[in-house]
Formats: structure tokens, C-alpha cells, sequence
């Protein structure tokens, strides 16, 4: 598989993103600028990273939106390849309305960076075919706009049809309770990482590629993260 | 302007005419006004200076760059330096300490350095006045505002309160970068002819004069000083980083300079200085935001410019990436071979001066005078012992002096970049070297208390804290960066002070080995309320060899044996216990530190380092703030298991309180006791009990459940 990186200007997990893909043998990984009009090969996974794209100038995500590269991105979706937003990558995915929903400032009013423990809802999806469904991981997350917000019906449907695919969860070792009042950040529902409704578009606050290095702080548990993208064209390829 | 007005003295005035054979004109003054002014030229600091020692096996290049460089292996090397934005933080918190982060990653990058990891150093007034709490939560959202953004991770710190720093708070901004080694920039590589071109921002009137500003005391009201604050642009700044590192990675420029204090005036003056060479600018190519006077565009301090010394033939090449970053770009002079320093507008020379008179500052010494208080500061409070040692231990970890520092580091990323091998709260700040299983680390200590009552011990205790706290962890020392915070050196007590500090730090450093390669000074930290304490922040640069050899703390389990490793007790004097429990209520610091022992200190360091090699340790931690009592306090809540500790017939306030010496609290597991033993042979040693329930237990005296322990340790902050 290959995977296209997306650099905006104001980017910086764009480098920690290849590494954590290298690390776990994925295959080639291109880092695209947000100028160019589409990829220098055809990628099996874009992923938008964190970051703090166009100095978060207007609304977190707001610019880097209307950015070129962004048509390209909509074609690779379209077309049924994966497409992962992290942290800034998720708020631009809902500001390009790939994926529903806004997120807004922590209630702390403050950026919080710290370890934190997510739910896998559903481990039928590319990016959750690794875990066990129910299983609580930890995640570090490190934002200023993390509380996922949708209007009651909408977030009401958006669970009916199983989008909600990571949640908040509580850290004590051997609970599997998830939901708001673990959010960190006031999210709704405790909502940590989303799908779209055909299922290859991701968005997802909590940055899998800081748990994914061994030997730094805050865990391994993002392995299974690509682990899981990895299943997901393996079974494709044998499928054929 | 007048003379007197652009920061000069009679002395220094004269002293100018008679160099350059004429009185200087208007804009000239201004020029050699900033550039001689203490900021810039360290005129009062640079005879103390000189005692640092330089030397060091690791050391690749020292002061005289924007920052020092070590040699960590395999290939790697480590830019680093810490520099303080004291005045700005005091007047605009929020863009006194961004731009001090900013400022000093500029530095780093100026080496050919990828920005790899920052450190803060706060020092703020009592959080119960309304003012203090203010500037710190304002400098504290400076450096999360600033630092989150432009890509850096916050790994660690150290935060200080003190009623001294009211209205006056102390930033001290510490960066690393790691470079090639081979590929360092220096700034004496410019050739006549080269180009002198400006990238970044446009130049405008913000930060005006900021030296000079920063080379007084502050008024009581600050207000006219606004217009010498900087404005920082972290999003500016991360696309300066990333094209300045693809110049350098196409080998496009031959050197470079970050414009930090006098902005363009000091930049192209220094790198044209330090490469023995001249340089003329033509002011009217300089891209201004706003209509300015000449003097005002050469001491702009505007954020997020560097300056570039381009070969001719490379600059249509380094304009591409420019564009691509769509970073302003501009020539704005030459590099000459006259050593002159020439500034050219509507065709005329307006300044033509010897790049050398603004480089070679006159320096001043300051009358120095012992303190007649000196004594009684050091005097010991005599015949003190804790009525309730349990009760002490709670107020040591619960009052702000001692709780967690989460509610601060939460809001910095320390996570970017993915290299950072230790937990914010660890004690000591980590990274991981690329292409190599060895560890970065860092620690930044300061003593004001000690540095007040008892000047030379404390700054020596100072510094050796900060050795034994990578010794510890099973780092050797390879390099050292300070920042001298202190009020006017204009009082000869305070100039004695300052010098004895710096003997202390000194000494130190020339007994272990471990070289002085860049720092900053702050002088002038001085409100109408008074002065602040001396405060030396110093930061080691360790290096562990191989990440199995690190030890942390917090790392007990249930049946472990607990040892107290050099002498029982130290000395309460400027100690926390007694400040906040000892005598009357919240005393000022009274007594004398823990003198420095240098053949102690080796002999610590080569055991802690041969400790963490070989014999097994679970769990280390150094008897600093505190004392005893809080490092086994902090070894319970970390670990989450309880102790039980025996003092024997050793006095509890002296054993649990005193603070300093090189003694540290070390967990074994019970089948490593016998090789930790045989290393330890030879220095005092106390096996002083063990690991096991749920409570810190100390005989004959109390105890602390894990749980009141953590409610003071996370939650005493909010109280």
C-alpha cells in the first residue's frame, strides 16, 4: 500500500505521521504540499495530520479546506481509498464537510495535552479491524478545539448508524465504561473519532502515531491502529 | 537623539568620539546606543564571564555562536541555550513569553539546528495576588500559545513562586536543536560580495529598542514601555524553520543569523564582525509593514526574521523555496572587506561606522561591596525542630511551593515530534537521539532562596543538583547554559551577589568537568518594591549512553528496600521547610547551604553512574526541595505503593527536612541490595526501610496514606 502524507503550511504532525507509517512497514509514504494539484502517485491512504494548519487563522481547519490539495483528497474518498483526518486533520474533514459535525474549543477554554483512553466501538472498520471491539486503548490527545459537536437529531442518527467509532473512555484498568463524562475536552457522547457513512473516511481527535513508536512516553497502543489499515488492504489484496 | 537618550553614558560618549576621530551622528548613536547597551553587549557580565570554564570532551562549539553545540554520537550534535524574556513577560505576558520561545528557537535554528525540544523556567509572585497570578497565567498561555503551534514540544521545567518576583516575573526560555555534525552554521563564514538577504516578516515598529529596555528596572507603571513589547507569529515562524532547514539541506547559504535583540542592526553587524569582514545596507530595500525612521528599522525587534548571507549565484535558488513557504525574501546589502558598517538611504550614507565599535562594547566593572547583611542571611536559625513532622510534610508537598506542576505542562504539547522519552513531572526532561538507542536529558534547577541567604553555596548547590540529577538517571554531563536573573548590578551588594553566584556555578562546573557553552544574562530585574533574589537557572545536557541505563523515579514495588545514600542530614537553611514551617509562620529564607564538596560530588556521581549501569536500581530520586521527606513522598505517590522508613535515633527535622549535599533516595530491588551495596562502599549509606502497604510510615513519628498524599500533591494547588 502507499500512503500520501498532507502537508499544509503550520502542519507539525506531518513528520510524526511518516515515521509511525515507516516504523510500521506500510510501505512508501509521499508528503504532499497543499499546493499541488493531486499526488504524485495514486494513494491507498491520504492522511491529513495535526497540526496547527494556516496558524489556525479563521477556524481551526476553516483555510486549509478551500486548500488545493483538498479536490484531490475528496477524489481519493470518492473512490473508496481511505482517508484519516488527525486532530487538526479531523477539524478539517468536517469543515470540508467530508465528515458531519464541527469541533469546537475544549470547555477548559485551554489546550490540554495528556494521555487519554478511547473505546473501540466497532472493530469492523479499516481502522479498527486490529482491536476487539469494546476495547479500551489509550490515545494521547493534544488540542485546543476538541469537543465534537452535531445537533441533537443529527448526533442522534450519527450513532443510530454506528459512525461513532471511538469514545472516551474511563482509565481505570479494567472498566469499559465510555461516553461523556470521560471526554476530556466536553465532547458529545464522549466522541473521540467518527466514519463517514460509507465507512473509509476517519476523523479522529486522539493522535494514534504518539502511541505507536516504541520507547517514547504514552504507550504503544496505536500499532494495532495501523495495524488494522494494513488488514484492511491485505484483505483486500487477497480477495483480489 | 541624544547620546544620553539612546542608553550612553559621558564616559562612553566620549569614549566613541575619540575612536571614530568625529561626533557621531544622530542615527550612529543610536546604533552603538543599543549596542552597547547591557543586552546586548553583557558589558557589566563579560569579566564574570570569562571564569566559566569552556573545555569539555563533547564540547563542539561554545559562547561566541547563537548557542552551544555537544557532540552526542552518532553524528549527532545538540544545540542548546536558555535565555530569559524577563521585562516583556512583565509588561505583556502573554507576547513577552511567546517571543521569548520564539526568540530563542530562532537561535537554535541560527546553528543549522531542527528545533527538537523546549524547557520553561517560571518564577512568578504569590498565586493570592491578584497580579501575580494574572502575568502567570498569561505567561504560561504565552508559552502554550506560542510553542504548541510552531511545532516544538514543552518537555519540562521548573516553576517558582516568591513574593520577590510580584511585578516583576521571571521566563526563562530554554530550546535544543539537533544538527549534523559537520553541517553547523557559524557566523563567520561571510565573504566579501556574498549577498545579505532578509527572510520572514516584514520589519515594523514593534519591539522598538527592546534592549535598552530590557537594560533598566521597570517602572511602576509599565504602561509607556508597551511599544518595546515584540508581537509573536508561531505559524510565521514554523515556515521560517522549515525553509531555513531546506536552504541549509540544499547547501544555499553560507551563513545565517537569527534577529532576536537590535533586530537587523545586530545581526548583520555581528555575523559581519565575527567573520572579519563589513557590511552595507540599503535601508530602502528593507520590506517595512509601516513608514519608519531609520533608527527605528535598525532596532525593530519585529518577530520571525532571520537574516541569510547568500553566495550571488545561489539567491535565485533560495528565493524558489522562499516562494514556496511564501516567506518574504529580499537583498538588502552586501558583504564588504572594508570592515566597515555602512547604511545607505535615498542614495546617501547615513551611518558609516567600524563594525568593531559596536561589536567590542566597553566593558564595566562594577564596585562590588559585601552585603552588611550577609551574615545574618547566613546566619543558621538556631535550635528549630518541627512540632509535627506529618503535618510539615503535607504543607511541604500541598503549598504551591511543592505541588504537581500538571495544571501547568497539560497545556504545553510535549509529545511533538515524537522523541520525548520522559513524562513531564519525571525528574529530568528526555529525548530520544535519532539513529541511536541513547537518551538526551535535561535538567534545569535554581536555588533563589539559597542564592540569597548564602550566594556562592547556593549557586554551587545549584549547579550540582543538577549533575546529580543526571547522574542519577545515568547520564554523564556534557554541557551547561544559564541565565543570570538578577536586579541591578548598578548596587555593589547586588554586584556581589552576582559574582559569587557565578564563582559558585563555576566552580562546579570546572570540578566536574562539565563546560559552560552558551547563556544569558538579565540584569536589572528590579521593581520600586525592590529587587528580586539571585537567581542562576542553570540546564544540564546529559547524555545516557543506552536507554536501558536510565532510571527514573516512581518505579517501587511492594518489598523493595529503600536507602538514603550520603549524609543523614545537610542543612535547613533556605530550605523549604525552613521558609514555610520553620520559625514564625512564612519566614524569609535564613541560613547557610550545604557546602560544596567537590570530592564528594565526584565521588556521588561515579556511583550513581555505576548504580545505573549495574546494579538493578527500581527507582531514584535526588533529596532536593524538601528534603528527605518529599523525595520519599514523591517516590509513594509516583510509584503508588506505600513505604515504611525507620530513622533510628537520627533527629526527624534535620533527617526529613534539610535539603542539598549530594544525597539521594535510592529503591532496590532485594536481590540487587548486594551489588548496590558493594557499589555504594564507601560513602555513607542508611538502609532506611522498606516497600510495602499503602501508607508512607514513619516510625515513631506517622504516617500518610497514598491518598492524603496525592490530594496534596495533585489538589493542594487549587486550595
Amino acid at each position: 500500500m502507499r500512503t500520501a502524507v498532507v502537508v499544509f503550511p503550520g502542519s507539525n504532525c506531518d513528520r510524526d505521521v511518516m515515521n509511525a507509517i515507516l516504523d510500521m512497514e506500510l510501505g512508501p509514504v509521499d508528503m504532499v504540499w497543499h499546493d499541488e494539484d493531486g499526488f504524485p502517485e495514486r494513494p491507498d491512504l491520504v492522511v491529513l495530520p495535526g497540526g496547527f494548519s494556516y496558524g489556525d487563522y479563521l477556524r481551526s481547519g476553516a483555510l486549509a479546506a478551500k486548500s488545493r490539495v483538498m479536490k484531490a483528497v475528496r477524489g481519493i474518498a470518492d473512490e473508496g481509498g481511505l482517508v484519516l483526518g488527525i486532530c487538526n486533520g479531523f477539524q478539517i474533514l468536517t469543515e470540508a464537510r467530508m465528515l458531519p459535525g464541527a469541533l469546537l474549543p475544549n470547555t477548559s477554554m485551554r489546550f490540554i495535552c495528556a494521555k487519554s483512553f478511547v473505546r473501540v466501538e466497532r472493530a469492523d472498520t479499516p481502522f479498527t479491524n486490529a482491536y476487539a471491539s469494546g476495547q479500551v486503548v489509550q490515545f494521547p490527545i493534544a488540542h485546543h478545539e476538541g469537543l465534537y459537536f452535531l445537533p441533537p437529531d443529527e448526533l442522534g442518527e450519527l450513532e443510530a448508524r454506528g459512525q461513532v467509532v471511538y469514545r472516551y473512555a474511563n482509565s481505570s484498568a479494567g472498566s469499559a465504561d465510555a461516553g461523556e463524562e470521560y471526554s476530556p475536552n466536553g465532547s458529545l457522547n464522549g466522541i473521540a473519532g467518527i466514519i463517514n457513512a460509507s465507512g473509509n473516511v476517519l476523523g479522529l481527535m486522539p493522535h494514534p502515531e504518539r502511541a505507536t513508536l516504541k520507547g517514547l512516553i504514552r504507550g504503544t497502543d496505536g500499532r494495532n491502529f495501523w495495524q488494522s489499515i494494513r488488514n484492511h488492504f491485505g484483505a483486500l489484496e487477497a480477495n483480489g | 537623539m541624544n547620546y544620553r537618550d539612546a542608553g550612553l553614558s559621558d564616559g562612553e560618549h566620549e569614549r566613541i568620539k575619540e575612536m571614530l576621530g568625529r561626533e557621531p551622528n544622530e542615527l550612529e548613536t543610536a546604533l552603538i546606543g543599543v549596542m552597547w547597551s547591557e543586552h546586548c553587549s553583557y558589558k557589566s557580565t563579560r569579566r564574570l564571564l570569562s571564569k566559566f570554564p569552556q573545555e569539555g570532551r563533547n564540547l563542539v562549539g561554545g559562547p561566541g555562536e547563537n548557542a552551544g553545540v555537544v557532540d552526542c554520537g552518532s553524528g549527532w550534535g545538540l544545540a542548546f541555550k536558555v535565555e530569559s524574556h524577563n521585562h516583556p513577560s512583565a509588561v505583556a505576558p502573554y507576547q513577552g513569553a511567546a517571543t521569548g520561545v520564539g526568540g530563542i528557537i530562532r537561535d537554535i535554528l541560527a546553528m543549522g539546528a531542527r528545533p527538537a525540544a523546549s524547557m520553561d523556567g517560571l518564577f512568578f509572585g504569590m498565586p493570592d495576588s491578584g497580579k501575580s497570578a494574572a502575568l502567570a497565567e498569561g505567561i504560561v498561555e504565552g508559552v502554550a500559545g506560542y510553542g504548541n503551534a510552531v511545532g516544538v514540544p514543552t518537555i519540562g521545567g521548573k516553576t517558582f513562586y516568591d513574593p520577590c518576583f510580584e511585578g516583576n516575573p521571571l521566563l526563562n526560555a530554554f530550546n535544543c536543536g539537533l544538527v549534523r555534525l559537520g553541517r553547523i552554521v557559524s557566523s563567520k563564514t561571510a565573504r566579501p560580495g556574498d549577498l545579505a538577504v532578509l527572510l520572514g516578516s516584514k520589519t515594523g515598529r514593534d519591539g522598538i529598542a527592546g534592549a535598552s529596555f530590557a537594560s533598566k528596572e521597570l517602572d511602576a507603571d509599565n504602561r509607556d514601555s508597551r511599544g518595546h513589547i515584540q508581537i509573536g507569529d508561531p505559524f510565521e515562524e514554523k515556515l521560517l524553520i522549515e525553509c531555513c532547514l531546506d536552504l541549509l539541506d540544499g547547501d544555499l547559504i553560507a551563513s545565517m543569523q537569527d534577529m532576536g535583540a537590535a533586530g537587523i542592526l545586530s545581526s548583520s553587524s555581528e555575523i559581519a564582525h565575527k567573520s572579519g569582514a563589513g557590511i552595507e545596507i540599503d535601508a530602502d530595500l528593507i520590506p517595512l509593514r509601516e513608514r519608519m525612521e531609520p533608527w527605528e528599522i535598525f532596532l525593530s525587534e519585529s518577530q520571525e526574521r532571520m537574516l541569510l548571507v547568500v553566495v550571488p549565484g545561489k539567491f535565485d535558488a533560495v528565493k524558489t523555496v522562499a516562494d514556496r513557504y511564501a516567506l518574504e525574501c529580499v537583498p538588502v546589502g552586501r558583504v564588504t572587506g572594508d570592515g566597515r558598517y555602512r547604511v545607505s538611504m535615498s542614495g546617501e550614507t547615513i551611518a558609516d561606522l567600524p563594525v568593531g565599535i559596536l561589536g567590542d562594547a566597553p566593558v564595566v566593572d562594577w564596585p562590588m561591596r559585601t552585603p552588611g547583611d550577609l551574615e545574618e542571611r547566613r546566619a543558621q536559625p538556631s535550635n528549630i525542630r518541627s512540632l509535627d513532622p506529618i503535618r510539615d510534610i503535607k504543607t511541604l508537598i500541598g503549598s504551591v511551593h511543592g505541588t504537581c506542576r500538571e495544571e501547568i505542562w497539560r497545556r504545553y504539547d510535549c509529545q511533538v515530534q515524537l522523541r520525548t522519552a520522559a513524562e513531564p513531572g519525571e525528574p529530568v526532561s528526555a529525548i530520544t537521539l535519532p539513529d541511536s538507542d541513547a537518551l538526551i536529558v535535561f535538567s534545569m534547577e535554581a536555588e533563589p532562596w539559597k542564592c540569597w541567604t548564602d550566594p556562592f553555596h547556593g549557586a554551587a548547590e545549584t549547579m550540582a543538583q543538577s549533575i546529580r540529577t543526571l547522574a542519577l538517571c545515568g547520564a554523564d554531563a556534557l554541557g551547561m547554559t544559564n541565565c543570570l536573573n538578577f536586579p541591578s548590578p548598578e548596587k555593589p551588594e547586588n554586584f556581589h551577589d552576582l559574582s559569587r553566584c557565578v564563582d559558585g556555578l563555576a566552580a562546579v562546573c570546572r570540578d566536574m568537568g562539565c563546560p559552560v557553552v552558551s547563556g544569558n544574562v538579565s540584569l536589572y530585574n528590579e521593581t520600586p518594591r525592590g529587587g528580586i533574589y539571585p537567581v542562576p537557572l542553570v540546564v544540564t545536557v546529559g547524555l545516557v549512553a543506552h536507554r536501558a541505563y536510565y532510571v527514573s523515579g516512581g518505579g517501587a514495588l511492594p518489598g523493595d528496600v529503600v536507602y538514603l545514600v550520603g549524609p543523614t542530614s545537610a542543612s535547613l537553611g533556605a530550605s523549604r521547610w525552613q521558609v514555610l514551617c520553620g520559625g514564625s509562620g512564612c519566614a524569609r529564607p535564613q541560613g547557610s547551604t550545604w557546602a560544596y564538596d567537590a570530592k564528594m560530588e565526584a565521588e556521588f556521581a561515579e556511583r550513581a553512574l555505576a548504580s545505573s549501569r549495574k546494579a538493578g536500581i527500581r527507582s531514584a530520586r535526588v533529596v532536593a526541595g524538601g528534603g528527605l521527606a518529599a523525595a520519599l513522598a514523591k517516590e509513594v505517590i509516583y510509584s503508588g505503593v506505600g513505604m515504611e522508613i525507620g530513622l533510628g535515633s537520627l533527629d526527624p527535622t534535620e533527617t526529613l527536612f534539610s535539603e542539598g549535599g549530594p544525597r539521594a533516595v535510592y529503591i532496590v530491588s532485594q536481590d540487587k541490595e548486594e551489588k548496590f551495596v558493594r557499589v555504594w562502599e564507601g560513602y555513607p549509606m542508611t538502609r532506611i526501610g522498606n516497600v510495602s502497604g499503602t501508607s508512607l510510615v514513619i516510625h515513631g513519628i506517622g504516617e500518610l496514606s497514598l491518598e492524603e498524599l496525592e490530594a496534596e500533591f495533585f489538589g493542594g494547588a487549587e486550595k
